[in-house]
Formats: C-alpha cells, sequence, structure tokens
C-alpha cells in the first residue's frame, strides 16, 4: 500500500463557501487544477487561459502563513493587470501543489 | 442577407477545420466571429505559445496552427463576418436558420454549427464606479476607429500589448497620450516596450506609472480621469482628457447563444456525442470547447473529430436521402470552390526494356 500523498487544503469558493479538500502531491497538479477538479468554481469561469498566467482567472487570495513558491515575472505582470488585486494574491495555476502546502487557505477572488 | 450552407459561430481551431470538411462535402460555410481575427483563443491570448498535442506536428505555436488551419481550408472560400457577435437565431418555416449580429448582419443557413469555444471575448472592464455612464461617451474599450482620437487628448491604461500598442500608434494621432499602468514594469514585446521608452523621452507619451485611475471626471462626456499614484508619496491629480481607453484584456462570456433555447450544463451545450454532436435543436450542432457530453476532452484534436462528424449530419440535411460514402482526400484530392485541385500524382506505368 502507497503512502498517501495528499494534502488538505481549504478552499473558499466565491460565494463564500468553505471546502476542505485533498490535493494529490503526485499528479502535477497545481491550485487551479485543484478547483477544476472539485468542482469548487463553474466551468469557464476558472483556468480560461489553461495555465499560462495569462487570464488571471484564477487569482486567490492566500489566508494562511504557507511559504509559497516565488512569484515569477509573468505572473507579477499578470496580476498588476487584473482587478480586486490585494497583497496576498496570487494566481492558482502557478502554485504546484508540494507536500509542505498541507492545512493551505486560500479564498478565490471574484470573478471579472 | 448572406446565405451559406453550413454556419459557423466561432473561427477557433475546430470552426476553420470545419470548413474544410465541409469543402470536402460540397458544403459551403460562412463564420462569425466577435474577434476582429480569425483563430480564437489561438490567436487572441497565445499567439506565440506551443502546443504539443496537435497529432503530426510535435511541437507548433498556436499563431502558427491558425494559419495551417486558414491554409487548408482556403480553397473552400470560406466567408467571414469578423468583429461581430452573433446574437439571436431564428427558425424559418423552411427549416433554415437566420442568425444576426450585434450590428444587425444577418445570415441564413440550413445548419449552424457552434464552435464557440469558451464563448465570445469581451472586454475586461476596470472597477471604476461611474464607468458605465460614459460608455462610448469618451469610454473605449476597444479602438476600432483610431481615426476618433485625432487631435484629441487619450489615456490608455493597461500594462500589456495592447496598451503598449496603442499608445505607440495613438502618439502620432492624438495631440497627447498619457499611459497609465499599476506597475513600472509592462509586460509586452521587447521592441514595444522599448519604443514606448523612447517615445516617453521624446516627451510624445506621457507615462504615469504606478498609477491608477480611481474616477472619471465630465458631464456627459469624458472631461478627465482621477489618477491615483503611489510610489514615494501618494498622491491624487486629475488628469484632463477627451478620451479614457482602459486595456485590460478580454475575457470569455457564453453570452447572447446562452439564450437560444440550447440545453446548458456547465457553462457548455450538451451534445449528443454517440452521433453527430447535434444540440436539443435539431439542424444546431456544437463542437469544440463550447459543447459537453460525458467524457468530453476541451482539446483541440477532439475539436477536429467533432467537426469532421458533424459535416455528414449537415450533409445529410442538406441533401436528404442523397447516397454518400467517405471518400479518401488520398484517393479523391481536394476540389476547391475556387477551381483549383491538388490530388495525389498518378503512379508512372511503363514498360521496362
Amino acid at each position: 500500500m502507497e503512502e498517501n500523498q495528499d494534502v488538505k487544503i481549504t478552499i473558499v469558493d466565491r460565494d463564500g463557501v468553505s471546502h476542505t479538500i485533498d490535493a494529490p502531491t503526485d499528479m502535477a497538479m497545481n491550485l487551479m487544477e485543484v478547483v477544476r477538479a472539485y468542482e469548487l468554481a463553474p466551468e469557464g469561469t476558472i483556468g480560461i487561459c489553461g495555465g499560462m498566467a495569462m487570464c488571471a482567472s484564477c487569482q486567490c487570495y492566500v489566508k494562511s502563513n504557507h511559504e509559497l513558491p516565488e512569484m515569477q515575472d509573468d505572473e507579477e505582470a499578470m496580476l498588476s493587470e487584473a482587478f480586486y488585486v490585494k497583497d496576498n494574491s496570487r494566481l492558482g495555476c502557478q502554485i504546484q501543489i508540494t507536500p509542505d502546502m498541507d492545512g493551505l487557505e486560500v479564498e478565490l477572488a471574484p470573478e471579472s | 442577407m448572406i446565405s451559406t450552407d453550413i454556419l459557423i459561430i466561432g473561427a477557433g481551431p475546430t470552426g476553420l477545420f470545419t470548413v474544410f470538411e465541409a469543402g470536402l462535402l460540397k458544403l459551403k460555410c460562412h463564420l462569425i466571429d466577435a474577434l476582429p481575427q480569425p483563430g480564437g483563443q489561438c490567436t487572441e491570448i497565445y499567439p506565440k505559445k506551443p502546443i504539443y498535442d496537435i497529432p503530426a506536428y510535435p511541437e507548433i505555436l498556436a499563431g502558427d496552427l491558425t494559419e495551417k488551419l486558414l491554409e487548408q481550408c482556403k480553397q473552400f472560400e470560406p466567408g467571414f463576418t469578423l468583429g461581430e457577435r452573433a446574437e439571436t437565431i431564428e427558425k424559418q418555416e423552411d427549416g433554415t436558420f437566420i442568425v444576426t449580429t450585434n450590428k444587425g448582419t444577418k445570415h441564413q443557413a440550413p445548419v449552424v454549427a457552434i464552435a464557440g469555444g469558451l464563448g465570445s471575448f469581451e472586454p475586461r472592464k476596470p472597477l471604476i464606479p461611474n464607468i458605465a455612464n460614459f460608455e462610448d461617451k469618451g469610454v473605449e474599450y476597444i479602438i476600432k476607429d483610431p481615426e476618433i482620437y485625432r487631435d484629441k487628448k487619450v489615456v490608455i491604461a493597461g500594462g500589456g500589448d495592447s496598451a503598449l500598442d496603442w499608445s505607440i500608434f495613438l502618439s502620432d494621432v492624438a495631440s497627447e497620450v498619457t499611459l497609465i499602468h499599476r506597475r513600472n514594469e509592462f509586460r509586452g514585446h521587447l521592441d514595444s516596450v522599448e519604443k514606448v521608452q523612447e517615445l516617453k523621452n521624446l516627451g510624445k507619451i506621457n507615462l504615469v506609472t504606478p498609477a491608477e485611475v480611481m474616477g472619471i471626471i465630465g458631464n456627459g462626456h469624458v472631461e478627465g480621469v482621477v489618477v491615483k499614484q503611489s510610489g514615494e508619496e501618494l498622491k491624487e491629480f486629475n488628469i484632463t482628457c477627451d478620451h479614457f481607453v482602459p486595456l485590460f484584456g478580454l475575457s470569455p462570456k457564453l453570452g447572447p447563444i446562452a439564450n437560444w433555447g440550447l440545453e446548458i450544463e456547465k457553462n457548455a451545450i450538451k451534445v449528443n456525442n454517440a452521433l453527430d454532436y447535434q444540440t436539443n435543436i435539431p439542424g444546431i450542432f456544437a463542437i469544440g470547447d463550447v459543447n459537453t457530453y460525458p467524457g468530453k476532452l476541451k482539446l483541440i484534436l477532439c475539436g477536429f473529430h467533432e467537426a469532421t462528424l458533424m459535416c455528414q449530419a449537415a450533409y445529410q440535411i442538406i441533401n436528404p436521402g442523397k447516397k454518400y460514402v467517405l471518400k479518401y482526400t488520398t484517393v479523391s484530392g481536394v476540389h476547391g470552390f475556387d477551381g483549383t485541385s491538388k490530388t495525389a500524382p498518378k503512379a508512372v506505368v511503363k514498360k521496362i526494356d
């Protein structure tokens, strides 16, 4: 029996409902894809560009103090053009799920 | 009135390949797209990004894929209504459909194929409270006719290619161009960024960064914008202008198609995937990313397959009862409506002495 590689992530959807879900760490999934896999935002409203940091439809606010991968230029540039941006905004598609993200808490930014 | 055999809504990869498959069956196509150019997402969002899962192309740029598809379907002379959004559909007594765009262009066809991807691309509007009051009264989200800015004062907001490119272009047209962006860094082609730098140094573009437009001033028409600039000290000031053009990219919305009486599930149109990708309305098909069925994958290559099967069903609707068998292009060649023909070279049959 393989060791369980899932981490628990709490995602507050755009209606304010909180979901604590298991996210796999061995499938090269990012946060945007996890949200889609669990259908926490309607299809067509998230991950529009497919995960190229080119649309900001997966913008989320990071609520916990987890250390996340550093923001790359394209993510920073996209966020500088997006709406509803806060200091803790990130693009879900640029955050790969790793074992040290257990307990991560994020909230999806409004659709725009 | 534009008449055709298959009216395709959406000129992305799936819509363009439909033209080719329909052409093999001697059916003519016309495409409507809200964007000003064909290619859909491939040209609008990621023309310079590679795609690796197009069969027989180990790697192809999305923009090049569009070029190739246009080249492949060229001899079937597709018609295009670009920069217009399909708005309404009406079924006629003779079984055909009339589709009217937001600009009033009418199209008639016995078969409608919706290849609309994620929907039509609409400009993303900044969150400025009174902006709606000034739409088409000095606020434009898309530049259609640059001449309206001649000798006017224009404020452009945004940090991507379109903001950069239009600032450059309008610096020769408008009397004053101000570019406002939230950061000091811009993302765009290096040439564009360097050109804006040069024009700024020459005093032809007034650059305000890091700053944001917070409000619009005017009485019935834009007279200026309220700008908040951060940096060393926070300051708020007004810039006098005749036009404010926010360029924050486009985002797709299913739009009016959602009101056509089609069965919608998860922002997509339900189709019969066991047969022909027809919707709940006979004669209307949905192919590519816009449709859904059990096991659906939003892949370009799946759109190609769906388009091919859909064309066979369209043929039956347009030519009821007519016998037809699948022909291979290698055997039959490709005979365009423009009179051109492509055929496989014949083998040489010659005696060897």
